[in-house]
């Protein structure tokens, strides 16, 4: 029988060998559940896990963990997300405890976007600890079965323990430095920022598999299908670290009215397909923001359908 | 040095409305090299607070005075004799002097006159930027001495964030990323090795998360 | 209303202003009784506070007559001043008093005429704005 750290869907999908393929749903600006279930089932039976962002943007937004309960009624396999703007350090362990007494098994670890960008740039932000120091308190909660602070912990958590990376942030030179701290960390699997500049990733993903840190650790590749001409500019120049070739933009626009959308799909199609033969890269990352509807027919196009099932 | 701005003429006037004799108190500390608090600013702040008031129809008497430091008892009490013959005093040193003089003389309305900021210097005339954060325990030369608690928005320990943008930090094009520039002096100075390693979540029992702070030397206490 | 005399400071720099204000004089152009001329060596060297303390003691408004942006013989001293009185601005506007009650002019040295009119100028503004308190 094969050892897990966590036992969710991700890790058993990984660790068989598969191409993982996960998802994302962001919680609604509101109590509304049948919301977050209709975005289930877009997503079920077409990823491997789904992300539930935590106050993405720095906006309000039904607690995460809350969310990834309903997914994992609707049977899909959550990844909790947690960012170190809006907890300490006894509310971030305490929450580790309550997703996994609940059976959340996956969680990623981000700073978070800075609150002043967000519906309430008023706020306190907390960042007692920072996103790595989050891996390692995870790690040492579930390996150790103790607190931060030493003391021992009373059925530790299980969790498979992820972390972001975004590989085209200034400065550039250390981007792949900070990505072998997270894992000297403790992460167990990484999720890329959304790629673009797929000759780029490239030179990126050699230079981590030349380190080697592939072989220490899962790495998703991040994909999000652009939608408008509209919505690649504004990724290109309003989103620090987003790189979108202009030769991108132009076959958005090329594509004609109304036909961008399916453009789209077809280049996030494309870089899939690129992405399962790139050395070092074990799955992919679909962003699909407000689009979980497309996601069955992307999965499709690209060939990830039917998806894995490890016992 | 401490920081801090002039408060708007307007809230000033409208804490002193209901006062007819008003001493306005500077410092020779801090604020007198920030521009916002010494003798120079007593004058203007004296002579704004008279016209202000006589905009509203009212003659006030306005004192001015600059202490030596409003940190310290031994200059506070200076003010014995003179305050005596005000009801209501606006000091514009930092946070620290207005509390001071009202717990040396606690029958007399005190008012703050600015808004203290943070700790800093003048990176160039007329500009202040922060660098401490009064964490209580220093660590700066790990970052090659640049402060992540104070210069980074998130406080990042191990940093960069994704947010980096051409130096500047994600929460605004004014604020330099200071990993960024952590980053770029420790690889010049050759010291990668030392940004690999992991620094582990700091304690704030010395910052202000564990409570308000007080100092003892017993060599210097009676 | 109608007997209201305005009092105006003016301060004026001892290099183009003075030369203008020597020019107005040789044209037998007079200044209005209401503007009190004050001469300073640059206009750099007025600080918030003079401005202030004219309005304190009195002035209903006032002016400040300077060289051009580029020709300050002390480099930026005018330039600076605007800065000065931009901010006296605020804190007027603050205290609930029209900011138009000060400004600040470039003149050119040999403008004589201009001295007078716009001395002229700010008399009947400020008697439009009427007495400051």
């Amino acid at each position: 029988m094969t050892e897990y750290k966590s036992g969710s869907n991700l890790e058993k999908v990984l660790k068989a060998g598969y191409f993982a393929f996960t998802g994302e749903c962001g919680p609604p600006r509101g109590a509304n559940v049948e919301v977050v279930r209709k975005k289930a089932q877009h997503l079920k039976g077409c990823v491997d896990a789904v992300n539930v962002t935590d106050n993405q943007t720095a906006v309000v937004r039904m607690s995460s963990w809350a969310a990834c309960l309903i997914l994992k009624e609707e049977g899909l396999d959550p990844n909790f997300q947690m960012v170190c703007r809006d907890r300490n350090r006894l509310a971030m362990q305490s929450d580790i405890l309550g997703i996994s007494a609940h059976g959340i098994k996956n969680m990623l670890c981000l700073s978070g976007d800075h609150q002043r960008f967000g519906d309430h740039p008023e706020a306190k932000n907390v960042y007692d600890i920072d996103s790595i120091q989050l891996i390692s308190m995870v790690k040492k909660m579930r390996d150790e079965g103790a607190f931060l602070n030493g003391e021992k912990i009373d059925v530790p958590p299980k969790i498979f323990i992820g972390a972001a990376c975004n590989p085209f942030a200034e400065p550039l030179e250390f981007r792949v430095y900070r990505l072998k701290k997270k894992i000297d960390a403790g992460a167990d699997f990484i999720q890329t920022q959304c790629i673009y500049n797929m000759k780029r990733f490239r030179e990126f993903m050699k230079r981590v598999v030349d380190m080697g840190l592939h072989e220490r650790c899962y790495i998703l590749a991040g994909i999000t299908p652009l939608k408008s001409v509209g919505m690649a500019r504004y990724m290109a120049t309003q989103v620090p670290g987003m790189d979108v070739p202009e030769e991108l933009i132009k076959r958005l626009r090329g594509a004609g009215k109304g036909k961008a959308a399916e453009e789209g799909i077809k280049i996030a199609v494309e870089q899939i397909q690129e992405l399962k033969e790139m050395e070092g890269v074990a799955g992919v990352h679909l962003m699909a923001i407000e689009w979980e509807h497309r996601v069955p027919e992307i999965a499709k196009l690209a060939g990830m359908l039917p998806r894995p099932k490890v016992e | 040095m401490i920081i801090a701005e002039a408060k708007p003429i307007s809230e000033i006037l409208e804490m002193v409305k209901d006062f007819s004799k008003i001493l306005v108190v500077g410092c020779k500390g801090c604020v007198t090299v920030c521009n916002v608090g010494g003798a120079k600013e007593v004058a203007i702040l004296a002579s704004s607070i008279r016209i202000g008031m006589r905009k509203k129809g009212k003659e006030v008497e306005v004192g001015e005075i600059t202490l030596e430091r409003q940190c310290d008892p031994e200059y506070i009490e200076e003010l014995r004799d003179i305050i005596k013959d005000y009801d209501a005093v606006v000091s514009i040193a930092c946070g620290v002097g207005p509390q001071f003089i009202a717990e040396r003389y606690p029958d007399i309305m005190v008012f703050p006159g600015v808004n203290t900021k943070f700790m800093g210097g003048a990176i160039e005339h007329g500009v202040w930027a922060e660098r401490c954060a009064g964490c209580g325990q220093c660590v700066i030369h790990y970052y090659g001495t640049m402060c992540p608690i104070a210069r980074c928005s998130k406080s990042l320990m191990n940093g960069p964030c994704g947010g980096s943008n051409h130096g500047k930090c994600e929460v605004s094009p004014e604020i330099d990323c200071i990993w960024d520039k952590i980053v770029r002096k420790m690889m010049a100075q050759g010291r990668l090795e030392e940004l690999l390693k992991i620094r582990p979540p700091k304690s704030w029992l010395t910052a202000r998360d564990g409570g308000p702070r007080k100092m003892v030397r017993e060599e210097l206490a009676k | 209303m109608q007997d209201f005399r305005p009092k105006i400071i003016a301060f004026y720099c001892s290099n183009c202003a003075s030369s203008a204000a020597k020019i107005a004089n040789k044209m037998n152009l007079y200044l209005p009784e209401e503007v009190k001329l004050i001469n300073v060596p640059c206009t750099g060297r007025i600080e918030i506070l003079h401005l202030l303390k004219a309005f304190e003691n009195g002035a209903d408004g006032v002016c400040v007559f300077g060289c051009q942006e580029d020709s300050c013989q002390y480099i930026n001293g005018i330039l600076k001043l605007k800065k000065r009185v931009e901010h006296v601005k605020k804190m007027l506007e603050e205290m609930g008093i029209e900011p138009d009650r000060i400004e600040v002019f470039s003149l050119y040295a040999g403008k004589g005429q201009d001295f007078v009119d716009i001395a002229k100028e700010m008399v009947n503004k400020i008697n439009q704005l009427g007495p400051i308190f």
